[in-house]
This record gives structure tokens, sequence and C-alpha cells, in this order.
């Protein structure tokens, strides 16, 4: 019900992005949806790619400080509101989302988001059968 | 209590010739080291040596005793040094540090009022009096300018304020509300004092009776000396100590102003050239060595500073012969004096080993910010252990409490990507200090 996502430790510095991205595309790795959420003296990038497992091995391996993790992703459908209506969702059940961002698929929009209680958001899924997206429709892609 | 009303607080032994001087020396001198047998420690020390107390008849004899180091002092944690036993014993202080290598300075009841009297006879000579009201900001506790001073202060018979360190707000209205016309603080902190009554509307020469400044624990110039008097309206005084020598109160300027006299009726005075470990003559820069001659529970001999600094030749027009130091130029070793507590290396990075989360890599970035001394000290994180920011930063805080508790004050920890920082191996630089220097 989950994807895998890359959440790499950066510098607040000129060329660390670069280091990231160059491993990344030596390996033939895609990117599918990318966000860099910074504070006064680090960040961290989050990413979304093709082969999540081989890309976390490489940057590993290159010395990067770098996690895997399960993040949601939900398929919107296309006409206004329909963010709205799947945030709200989450929000009458009480869920709190502790960072979201968007990309598109396949024409589609799709929300990216962690929540703080993953067990009651899977239910939350599950009961308002929401359009999620596992791993394996972005392998798809390939 | 002397109520003199001399210059001297201890006329006999601060007007001691020459002569004089180096005849009560050689007297103490065989008398420790004959105690010094009592000491776990220096007796197998002399033993290994083939060295027996009488072989000391002279004071050049003294150079025959091996150096002590504060190696020796780990290594004999807590007590293995001490010269009598516990129940003699009413103090002990002991350099900071839960993790690090502590030291332990013992104590006898006769020892605190020989370090009292020490302290007293240096405010004395820079004219403290009894009517005097004396502020100490130094940290109390385990740090030995705060007790230091107190005992000292109180000896003298001044109305002695126990203020603590920080809360500047506080002190200056401790200034204003008690007449405080004596304060002890280290140097930057009197710059901050400054900055504080500048924004309060409060001018130090008219709204204060401050009068005297006691500065010490940190190095600094004269221009910052000069700075001080001309900010605060007060004469500042140099302050040597360290607390295994007890603390404050081993050398003191007198209002001269030129050089820090050394009770030498406590302590001989080596000055030696640390590669070689041979005696430098006076006047040449080299590491303090000194050897305690006034001490009961745990006397050290020869015992390595490592402050550089020289002896300064000549008569001071004072009229005491006790011998001055100079300004402390440096260390011997890596310690670093920031804020006036003294931090080694290896404390924090003892501290990064226990994280599992952070590599072995670390760096330590020293600057001035509004005369004060900023520590940052950058770690590497080794692992990305989560996705959450809020994680991170309470990885951060919780390094930063860790090296609190090591190092007592709180540094900037900055977390930095794997590889980012100096590797360890080679000529490492651990440190880098970028501090004003004046």
């Amino acid at each position: 019900m989950t994807i895998n996502q890359l959440s790499i430790f950066i510098e607040n510095k000129a060329g660390t992005l670069v280091k990231v991205l160059r491993i990344l595309k030596e390996a033939q790795i895609q990117l599918i949806a990318s966000t860099i959420a910074d504070t006064v003296e680090y960040g961290i990038c989050r990413i979304i790619c093709s082969e999540p497992l081989l890309a976390y091995k490489m940057l590993k391996e290159h010395g990067v400080s770098v996690a895997l993790s399960d993040v949601f992703a939900i398929a919107l459908d296309d006409k206004p509101g329909s963010a709205a209506d799947v945030v709200e969702i989450f929000a009458n059940e009480n869920i709190g989302l502790n960072y979201l961002y968007s990309f598109l698929l396949n024409g589609k929009g799709v929300l990216v988001f962690r929540t703080d209680n993953a067990e009651k958001a899977k239910e939350t899924i599950i009961l308002n059968n929401l359009n999620f997206i596992a791993e394996k429709d972005l392998s798809k892609l390939n | 209590m002397i109520m003199s009303t001399s210059s001297y607080f201890d006329p006999e032994k601060e007007t001691l010739s020459r002569k004089e001087i180096e005849e009560l020396q050689l007297v103490r001198l065989k008398k420790t080291v004959q105690h010094c047998m009592d000491s776990p420690f220096y007796k197998k020390r002399f033993e290994e040596n083939g060295l027996k107390p009488e072989d000391i008849k002279t004071l050049d004899d003294l150079k025959r005793i091996p150096l002590t180091t504060k190696q020796d002092l780990r290594d004999t944690y807590p007590f293995g040094m001490a010269s009598v036993s516990l129940d003699k014993c009413v103090r002990l202080h002991s350099s900071s540090g839960t993790t690090g290598n502590p030291t332990v300075i013992l104590h006898t009841q006769r020892d605190l009022d020989e370090w009292a009297n020490a302290v007293a006879r240096c405010l004395w000579m820079v004219g403290c009096r009894p009517d005097d009201v004396f502020q100490n900001t130094s940290g109390y506790g385990m740090f030995t300018g705060g007790l230091g001073f107190q005992y000292g202060a109180e000896r003298l018979g001044m109305l002695t304020v126990p203020a603590g360190a920080g809360n500047t707000r506080r002190q200056i209205k401790f200034f204003t509300d008690f007449g405080t016309t004596v304060v002890h603080a280290i140097p930057s902190y009197a710059g901050r004092i400054f900055d504080v009554m500048k924004a309060e509307g409060i001018d130090p020469r008219k709204d204060t009776k401050l009068r005297t400044l006691v500065i010490g624990a940190e190095p600094h110039s004269e221009d910052q000396r000069k700075r001080i008097e001309e900010m605060l309206g007060v004469k500042a005084y140099n302050s040597f100590g360290m607390s295994e020598m007890c603390g404050p109160g081993v050398a003191f300027e007198c209002p001269e102003q030129n050089g820090m006299h050394i009770w030498e009726d406590y302590y001989i005075v080596e000055i030696i050239d640390p590669n070689t470990l041979e005696s430098v003559p006076d006047g040449e820069y080299g590491e303090l060595v000194l050897t305690t001659i006034n001490r009961e529970a745990m006397p050290l001999l020869r015992y390595r500073t490592r402050d550089l600094t020289r002896i300064l030749s000549g008569e001071c027009p004072c009229g005491r012969h006790h011998k001055r130091l100079d300004r402390m130029k440096g260390r011997s070793d890596d310690m670093m004096i920031v804020k006036g507590v003294n931090i080694f290396p290896i404390q924090i990075e003892t501290v990064i080993m226990q994280f599992k989360e952070l590599g072995t890599d670390y760096l330590i970035t020293l600057e001035t910010a509004e005369d004060n001394d900023v520590m940052t000290v950058e770690v590497e994180l080794d692992q990305m252990f989560t996705d959450d920011f809020g994680r991170l930063n309470d990885l951060t805080k919780e390094i930063t409490r860790r090296l609190k508790d090591e190092i007592l004050l709180t540094p900037k920890v900055k977390l930095s990507p794997k590889g980012s920082l100096p590797k360890s191996e080679g000529k490492c630089v651990r440190v880098k200090d970028l501090r004003k220097k004046y």
C-alpha cells in the first residue's frame, strides 16, 4: 500500500545535490518525484524513483547519508477539489500529515505523504476506497 | 584575619628577601618530599628512580625528581596520589567530565585555610579591604574559581556575594543594590556585563561603585584589559590559578600591573623547554612547572602545568621579591580555554563515540560573537536513521545535552553529511580557533 522513498541528508551548500543526482544518473535510475525540505543548517531531499532499492544501495556505497522509508501515494481524480477531498478524509480521522508533496503519473495527480499514524492511515485508505499507488505501479514505468 | 593597615595581607611572607624566600623554600621542599613518601604514587616513583628524600639537599636537587603529569593524576584517580588518609581530608575538587579522564585534588582543613590565605593575599595586594563588597561571577561547585574566591574574599573580611555564573541582569542588579566594589569575572564576561549595562541605561561610573575587577582563567591581552578598564571605569588585575594547585591564588598582579607575582612560599616555580624538558633561563618562554611546598593532602612535585609563559626578570617596584610570571601565552597540549572553562578535544570525542548514528570525525570551531566565545561542534551523520526532521532535531538536542554534561558549557551542535568533515587519519585539524585575538 506504500511506496519506497529515499530520504537523503544534505548540507545547505552548493554542489551537495549534484553529487546525489549524479550517482543516480550513473546507475541509470529515473527520478519520478523529488522535494527538498530545509532548515537553517541542513535539509532532507526526498526522492521517488525507479528502482529505489538499487538507488539506496548505490547512494550508500558512495557514502551518502540516506534512509529508505515508506510513504503513502494516492492518485487523484482529474478534477478540481480532489486533493481537498483526500486530505479532508485524513483530517476527519484525526490523522496528521508530517509532510506532503505531489507529482503527475500518467497524467494524473498523485499526493505523496507521511502520516503520524501509519496503521490508522492504511485502514482509512481501505475503508474510503482511495486509489493508492503501490511500488509495483511505479516499476511498471520501466 | 590580619587587620593590617599596611599594603600587605601577610607582611612577613610578602616582604621576604630573595635569600629568605629560598631558605624558606628549601625547608618546605625537604618537608614536602619527606611527606610525599606517604603517597603511594610518590613512594613508588622515588623507589623506581633510586631516589631517597635525603637526596634532596638543595633547591637545585629538585631537578632530580621526575616531572609529574596530568596523566599521573588520571592514572591514580581518584585517591592514589594522596599523602594523607582520607579521614584527614575535608574537600575534593575534580576536573569536569563524566566520561573523559577526570582528576581529583584533595584538601585538608589546613590546605583550605592556606588556600584562602593566598587568595586573600592576592585581593589585599590590589587594594581590597574589609569594607569592600566582593561579587563572584564564577560558577560554583567543582569549578575552583567559585569556592576559591569565596573563601579568600571572606578571609579578607569582605562582604562576599556568591552570585555564580550567568544571569547578567541579576548580576547588575546586585552591583547597584549591594554596592559591589570588586568583581571577579572572566575577561569576556566583563564585556558582556558592559553591553547589558548599556542596554539597561546604567553607567558603571555613576550608577555603581565598581572599582576593581579580577580577571583570569581566560587568556587576554594588555589591549583587552585596557578596554575593560575603560568600559567599566575600573582597574583590572590578572589572576592565575589552576585546580591542580588548589585553584585561584597561585599568582596575581600587584598594582604595578606588570606580571603576576607567584607566591614562592607556596610554590617552587620552574620554566622548562616542553621538548627537551630542560630548564630555561628567566626571561625565556617555556612550560610552567610547579612544586607545591605548602600543601598537606596532596603535594605535587614538579607538576607540568602545560601553560606556556616566562618569568619576568628584574625587581618589581612594589617591593615584593616573589617572582613574576608573564601572561600565559598558550598551551603545550591541545587544551582549549572556552569561556574560562578548560576543554580537551578528547572529551568531545568521547561523547561523540557514544552515538551510533554519528561517524567518528568531528570539527570544533571557536568564534567570537559579541565578545563571547561561541563553540560549534560539527558531527557527521553516519546513519540516516529517519525521514523526520523532528528526530534529527532530537538527536542534535541529545548530543548537545551530553556534551554539556561533559564540558560544562553548551556548544552549538551541527549535523553534517557523512564524509564532509576532515578525516581522522594523519594530521587532522580537529579545532579551528577563529576567535578574535586582542
